[in-house]
């Protein structure tokens, strides 16, 4: 495509940033199609369900009493923000699958909130340390605008895919489309690849 | 192609585009303009839809930030004539068919995608489809004022006397009550705590969460 006239940079481009999008420094905007839910981490619980040997319901203390651990890197919304050098706490979601017992070797996953928002991914995108059940960002308990009390987390793919106010984890042996993906975004969505539409 | 660029106040850049092989657009859909230079480096924004289905050309309403990178060259710099890569319509969920009845509230420049919506209703001749509310701190802060007062509409500033008459102060329950039905769809978009404070309002006066479609955005420099 062209060269648009007149336009040059302004920013140094900072190699963390994946093509297209731009850095918020300590800003976190808040993306949401949705009411915000007010969730009572005490009546919240974290289903893993679908091709699994046990579906497995973790209450809020349940959970905590997993093995903890944290991510700390870069996120990116599909909207061009990026928030680089951040971090956040909770429980990976190998030892929600590992506690499950997956029945599939290769499948995908349906993550669903209390809002009814669903989004799907790749199995392989939500194992080897790669995705969260996440309760705190940078310390703190994470608020309900950003999805407390718990959210899921997959960093590196586009923010939309990790669900808000998360609630069950569902395995299949085949790709369905969740609501941003049924509404014309990306089935995978890795943002170094630009994979923000159907058809990128 | 960009046909014109015209202000609306200080703060906003109204841009109308020629789009080669255009898909027809629903009123709350977006268009992500993208910039190259000549470095390759690229900028892309999502900007929403201010122009009704059957308008000839697509029109974009753009504020312009501070130091605002792409917003700023959209402003001051682009010109009648000029070629711009645009992808759109896009978005699925903050949509507005033109037939339930529905209630738009926006805050600054989230009344723009609703803005789409009050030209479509006109456009087909369903004017009393849609209420539209519009809120900002001061009327520099609000596009297309002009077109939005009348009807069952509202403009409210926090700061000021509203052209209409509303005297200043935070948009109320006082300004949506009169304005709800059972059966209708809301929409609300503008800043993250527009939406929040907004939504909040619409519970509480007993609209279900289920009717109210939310479209938050955050700084876009």
């Amino acid at each position: 495509m062209a060269v648009t006239r007149g336009f040059t940079r302004r920013r140094e481009r900072d190699d963390r940033l994946p093509p297209g999008q731009y850095d918020v420094g300590a800003d976190w905007p808040v993306l949401t199609a949705e009411v915000t839910p007010n969730v009572d981490p005490q009546r919240w619980t974290i289903s893993v369900d679908g091709l699994v040997a046990r579906p497995t319901t973790w209450t809020w203390d349940q959970a905590h009493a997993l093995p903890q651990s944290e991510y700390h890197g870069d996120i990116h919304c599909v909207t061009t923000w990026s928030k680089l050098g951040t971090w956040f706490g909770g429980v990976s979601v190998d030892v929600l699958l590992d506690a499950a017992g997956l029945l599939v070797d290769s499948g995908f996953v349906m993550a669903t909130s209390t809002t009814g928002y669903t989004t799907n991914l790749p199995l392989d995108d939500v194992r080897g340390g790669k995705a969260w059940i996440a309760w705190s960002h940078e310390g703190t308990p994470l608020t309900p605008d950003h999805g407390g009390p718990a959210r899921l987390l997959v960093p590196h793919l586009y923010f939309w895919k990790s669900a808000k106010w998360v609630i069950r984890l569902t395995v299949m042996d085949h790709d369905e489309q969740g609501f941003w993906e049924r509404n014309g975004y990306h089935d995978r969505g890795d943002p170094w690849l630009e994979q923000r539409y159907q058809g990128d | 192609m960009v046909r014109s660029v015209g202000r609306d106040g200080p703060r906003f850049a109204v841009l109308r585009l020629e789009v080669d092989d255009r898909i027809a657009h629903l009123p709350g859909q977006h268009y992500v303009v993208r910039l190259r230079a000549e470095d390759g480096y690229t900028a892309s924004r999502s900007y929403s839809i201010a122009s009704a289905p059957g308008d000839d050309l697509v029109e974009i309403c753009v504020k312009q930030l501070a130091n605002g990178e792409v917003s700023e060259f959209l402003a001051d710099v682009v010109q009648p004539g000029d070629e711009l890569e645009v992808r759109g319509p896009l978005g699925g969920w903050f949509v507005w068919d033109g037939e339930s009845p529905a209630l738009a509230v926006g805050g600054g420049s989230g009344v723009v995608p609703l803005v789409a919506m009050l030209r479509y209703a006109r456009e087909t001749g369903h004017r009393d489809r849609i209420c539209l509310v519009a809120a900002a701190a001061t009327h520099d802060d609000l596009p297309y004022v002009d077109e939005i007062l009348g009807g069952c509409n509202v403009v409210a500033l926090s700061r000021a006397t509203a052209p209409g008459g509303r005297p200043a102060g935070r948009l109320s329950a006082d300004d949506l009550r009169p304005l709800l039905r059972p059966d209708q769809v809301v929409y609300v978009c503008g800043s993250a705590g527009f939406a929040e404070a907004t939504t909040r309002l619409l519970v509480d006066l007993g609209v279900a969460p289920t009717a109210i479609r939310v479209e938050r955005f955050g700084p876009s420099a």
